[in-house]
């Protein structure tokens, strides 16, 4: 029977043990992935999936993913919501993996607005 | 959709949307039998009567924004165009059940797709939610449940990315294994 062991388990958390204590600090930035029927036959676990190796190579203990469902705007999904502490929410519009990459390394890591890409400032 | 696994991400969100704190996903593959068998049940509040006679018809949903509710009719439609069928089973208060079965070998029938990325997407998006998972492939069967691992580890957390890539690696070489497991018998 194939299954998870807890060893495997221990190893991936003593990799990543380093990184735990970090991670309990306030969050400052909010990625909302809308993952409605629309938003995923559109390609958003793609898009979640890049932002998750995103996540895990730029090590940042105060960015915070969500899952949330169809805004309405099914046409322009995938859609991702990047909200940073004390600026307006942008709402990005038909992204994939590479976008979504590019987004989080500008936009997350750097506060560079990625306006071709954005549909609205909300 | 082009994975039936996104399928399952979809009416996941569905139970959760329901309220439910945990997912049950079994996925059963029996070759012999060619057949097919996806079941996603929740503990959520459950559905009303009326809105379960009328489960394929997308212009019925809860939903507010728009008049359009599309994840049961889409599912229920890929199955119907493999042989299969779409079951519900719900009671207000304890949850609801979907089973659909689809003829494993039929031409129509969509490719399972990466279950892991489902799996982990599930997780991370939606934390706070236990997610259950079995995988049969004819003898040989995965199982993974989120409840043991936080019981397992403490402090270890679900929500962490690094953790994350970890687990859709882990889950994707356990399938793998089941299935070329079930290649070489």
């Amino acid at each position: 029977m194939a299954k998870l062991t807890i060893e495997d388990l221990k190893k991936i958390k003593d990799e990543t043990s380093r990184l735990n204590s970090l991670r309990d600090g306030p969050a400052s930035i909010k990625i909302t992935v809308h993952m409605g029927t629309c938003g995923i036959a559109a390609g958003a676990r793609d898009v979640m999936n890049a932002l998750m190796e995103e996540m895990a190579e730029a090590n940042r203990s105060d960015i915070r993913v969500v899952a949330s469902g169809c805004m309405g705007m099914c046409s322009s999904e995938p859609n991702v919501t990047v909200e940073v502490k004390g600026d307006e929410p942008i709402v990005y519009q038909l992204m994939d993996a590479n976008r979504m990459r590019q987004v989080f390394r500008r936009h997350v890591l750097l506060g560079e607005v990625q306006t071709d890409f954005a549909l609205a400032k909300m | 959709m082009r994975e039936l696994s996104l399928h399952i991400l979809d009416v996941v969100e569905n139970g959760i949307t329901a309220g439910g704190n945990c997912i049950w996903i079994k996925v059963e593959e029996d070759t012999k039998a060619d057949q097919l068998k996806i079941a996603i049940r929740d503990n959520g509040r459950g559905m009303p009567l009326e809105k379960l006679q009328n489960i394929n018809d997308p212009f019925i949903t809860s939903r507010t924004t728009r008049r359009v509710g599309l994840g049961l009719s889409l599912l229920a439609a890929a199955a119907e165009r493999c042989e299969g069928t779409l079951r519900v089973d719900t009671s207000p208060g304890k949850g609801t059940e979907i089973e659909a079965t689809f003829r494993h070998g039929h031409i129509d029938r969509a490719p399972l797709g990466d279950m892991a990325a489902t799996i982990t997407t599930l997780i991370i998006g939606n934390p706070g939610i236990d997610f259950v998972y079995m995988h049969r492939i004819d003898g040989g069967e995965f199982s993974f449940d989120t409840r043991e691992i936080r019981a397992q580890m403490d402090d270890f957390s679900l929500s962490d990315p690094v953790v994350i890539h970890h687990l859709t690696e882990s889950i994707r070489s356990s399938l793998e294994e089941l299935t070329s497991h079930k290649d070489s018998t």
